[in-house]
């Protein structure tokens, strides 16, 4: 059981990590009603999306040179982490706006737009 | 005895002589220990990080006893009056122990309402960034505990984090008083980190490169080598830098989030005994790390006023090895601690003699001062760079191996900065990796420091 | 066992407390744990960046993640955390749709995992690009990134980045948008009427 420990770390490992935080985001984003909650969900999916491109560029982990997203990867990854960043912003002054007008951030009584 | 003594001879040389191109000594001694006594590479790493760290906490703590003292000694003169004078000695040397111990003898309560965990939690975090951020400061040339290619921003990236361990104190405490203080505090902190990442860049960007150690290495030689001095407008941005430093650590004049006249004591109200120390030891820690960091960037760090290594030793300490690379780093050390308890005592010196700003003069400051007088500072650097204007680092000029002094010019690898400006200008494609450009380089390097007549 | 793999070891470490506090930031029911949980898996997340040798990316993490985003979200967290928003229950069944959604999701994606880190020896057989080009895997040596990172922003292609001055540039003009837009957004608007609601809210929203 203790062979991970003396096995080089691959790809593999990486991806996991990054597909458990997006799962774990996308549930957040499902099941939350505080809207901050959901907020929290969206930066986790991303997270692990930043986690697949870094993994991706690695030349520590994808040691066949022709596998390589090569610092593409990275840099990728640098824009996903500033559109993230604005993307919160925003959405953090739309839920601002929202506890402004209806003294709650329960998304489920976000519903003067239904029927 | 005598093998004693031989294995440290060998090992001091070894530290001397090995990896002329960073001074790893972490790496040296490592080497040393497997090679030569066969121990487990894993264990001898972890043992080399957790000596490192060591050494860190050591400097924190140190630091804190060293500082709790002054800040009394020096407030007490300022208002002239004496200060502690009973407890060990004439000039109570011993006062901060005899704090620590009333401080653990406190009884530790945690307020009826408040989140146990987050109230716990809430000071080890604080002190965590301010003690995580000393892993890429380096002390003098080698001697850091990480020693990586962007250390400037990791120091400022944790140095962030801080304001974390301040908001959840302030909100766990279940107090309005705390969550007032934390909230103002917190905006007070992020406000300052735009003017203050601005300063950093300027020494970043005359340096060309975010390593600490290239950075302190680059002010070799005499005092007029420094930053400082390099144009008038790193002059002036030294000083804008050590006010957005002093409000970042929530120092006086921009103290009111602990103002003790007005929020109780702001977000750590609740706190006694060791929480409240620790959240003393992180506030201290962060001041010495701008002050230290300040030092680097500006002020030289490790090389003093006077190139004393070099007239003892002949050389630098980056191209020294063995016995003398210790003494001269020694010397940095200590020319480094010097400068650095020197803008803590600045910094003590200004509390104690300027009134209290409100937050929102504090806010203005920020925003309407420093932010704009920084970003001019940073277009005037830039324009003295473009135009090669004569800077402060002309008069005394001091040639280390492998480092020019050409603008950006430092070798990083076959991609360099240096080969895409002073390439020709026709065409954009990569620069191919033999050795001919190299040469190329080289000799119009060399052309132009010749031209300049050195 | 063998040797202990230092970079096995402390990808077990951060890679276990990245996992262990995403899960606990969705199953906390409380909004400012799950803020803290948030804060401690990016700064995680951060390690595993330094580990793969993207340490600019890694810095940049901690700035702008979890030093800049982090503390937007945990100030919104504070402003609106009165006492009956900051533990919301879901109800049962919306937790069983949502663990159904999420297992098939991973059962999807680990599969892909496994299959994706093949050793490269048998990744090249079911490549026939890879056969042609004798490519001989050394050990990694971690280089800088940071100024050829800078560069491939600026626009001056490698041999391992391509440009990226355009994106570089639209972000920055996409970055001036988003403040002016957020800051009109969460202006704090005079109200004529504060019957509904207490002024405690508008207070703090005014003192922002």
């Amino acid at each position: 059981m203790f062979e991970i420990l003396s096995q080089p770390i691959g790809l593999t490992h990486y991806l996991i990590v990054g597909a458990v935080m997006f799962v774990a985001g996308v549930v957040c984003m499902a099941t939350k009603r505080n809207a901050l909650g959901v907020l929290m969900g969206i930066e986790l999916v991303l997270n692990g999306a930043n986690l697949n491109f870094v993994a991706f560029g690695s030349n520590f982990l994808e040691r066949n040179p022709a596998y390589q997203l090569g610092l593409d990867g990275q840099i990728i990854s640098l824009f996903v982490i500033v559109l993230a960043a604005a993307e919160a912003a925003v959405a953090l002054a739309i839920v601002l706006n929202f506890y402004n007008n209806h003294s709650t951030v329960d998304v489920d009584r976000a519903d003067e737009l239904k029927g | 005895m005598r093998r004693f003594l031989e294995a440290a001879r060998e090992l001091l040389q070894r530290v001397g002589n090995f990896d002329k191109k960073t001074r790893r000594v972490q790496v040296a001694v490592s080497d040393y220990l497997i090679s030569h006594w066969g121990w487990y590479p894993l264990l001898v790493h972890t043992l080399m990080a957790l000596l490192a760290a060591a050494l860190v906490l050591l400097v924190i703590a140190g630091g804190s006893v060293l500082f709790i003292w002054m800040e009394r000694k020096v407030a007490g003169r300022i208002q002239d009056r004496l200060g502690p004078t009973r407890v060990g000695g004439k000039f109570g040397w011993l006062q901060t122990i005899a704090d620590g111990i009333k401080l653990l003898s406190k009884e530790d309560l945690c307020p009826a309402g408040a989140d146990t965990l987050l109230f716990r939690i809430a000071p080890y975090v604080a002190f965590c960034a301010s003690y995580g951020s000393f892993i890429a400061l380096p002390f003098a040339t080698g001697w850091v505990g990480l020693d990586i290619n962007v250390a400037v921003f990791f120091v400022v990236a944790v140095l962030g984090l801080e304001v974390f361990g301040v908001i959840l104190a302030g909100y766990a405490s279940a107090s309005k008083w705390s969550l007032f203080g934390a909230m103002r505090e917190a905006a007070q902190v992020i406000s300052y980190e735009v003017p203050l990442g601005l300063c950093i860049v300027i020494p970043v960007m005359i340096a060309g490169t975010m390593d600490l150690t290239k950075i302190g290495n680059l002010q070799a030689g005499w005092f007029t080598n420094w930053y400082l001095f390099h144009d008038p407008f790193t002059f002036i941005t030294f000083f804008v830098y050590y006010t957005c430093a002093l409000a970042s650590v929530n120092r006086a004049p921009f103290d009111l989030a602990e103002a003790e006249s007005e929020l109780v004591a702001g977000f750590h109200t609740e706190y006694s005994g060791l929480r409240w120390s620790f959240f003393f030891m992180a506030e201290y820690g962060s001041m010495f790390l701008v002050s230290a960091l300040g030092s680097v960037l500006f002020l030289g760090g490790w090389n003093g006023p006077f190139p004393l290594a070099q007239w003892i030793f002949g050389q630098h300490a980056s191209e020294l090895s063995g016995f003398s690379f210790v003494i001269a780093n020694l010397l940095g050390l200590m020319a480094f601690m010097l400068k650095a308890v020197v803008a803590v005592t600045v910094m003590m010196w200004i509390r104690w003699t300027l009134p209290r700003l409100r937050i929102d003069q504090v806010i203005t400051t920020c925003w309407k001062y420093c932010t704009p007088i920084a970003a001019v500072m940073f277009l005037g650097v830039i324009t003295w760079q473009l135009f090669g204007l004569p800077s402060g680092g002309d008069v005394l000029p001091y040639h280390q191996q492998g480092v020019r002094r050409l603008p950006g010019a430092l070798r990083e690898g076959p991609f360099d900065t240096a080969e895409v400006l002073y390439a020709p200008k026709k065409d954009m494609l990569p620069a191919p990796k033999d050795s001919a450009v190299d040469a190329r380089w080289h000799a119009r390097a060399r052309l132009a420091s010749d031209r300049k007549g050195e | 066992m063998g040797e202990i793999n230092g970079h096995a070891l402390l990808f077990l470490f951060f890679g276990l407390l990245t996992c262990l506090f995403s899960l606990a930031v969705v199953f906390s029911a409380n909004v400012v744990r799950m803020a803290f949980y948030l804060i401690l898996a990016l700064a995680a997340t951060s390690g595993l960046h330094f580990l793969a040798g993207a340490d600019f990316v890694g810095a940049m993490q901690l700035v702008l993640y979890v030093g800049g985003t982090l503390v937007l979200l945990v100030f919104g967290v504070m402003l609106t955390a009165q006492n009956p928003f900051v533990s919301l229950r879901t109800a049962g069944g919306d937790w069983i749709v949502a663990a159904l959604v999420g297992g098939i999701l991973l059962v999807i994606l680990i599969p892909v995992a496994f299959q994706v880190g093949l050793p490269p020896s048998e990744a090249s057989l079911m490549d026939r690009r890879a056969e042609r080009e004798t490519v001989v895997s050394t050990e990694p040596v971690s280089v800088p990134t940071a100024t050829r990172i800078g560069l491939g922003l600026l626009g001056v292609p490698g041999d391992d980045v391509s440009g990226y001055l355009l994106p570089f540039e639209i972000i920055s003009i996409h970055l001036l948008v988003v403040l002016v837009g957020a800051a009109y957004l969460a202006r704090a608007k005079r109200r004529v009427a504060s019957d509904a609601r207490g002024g405690v809210e508008s207070g703090v929203a005014e003192s922002e």
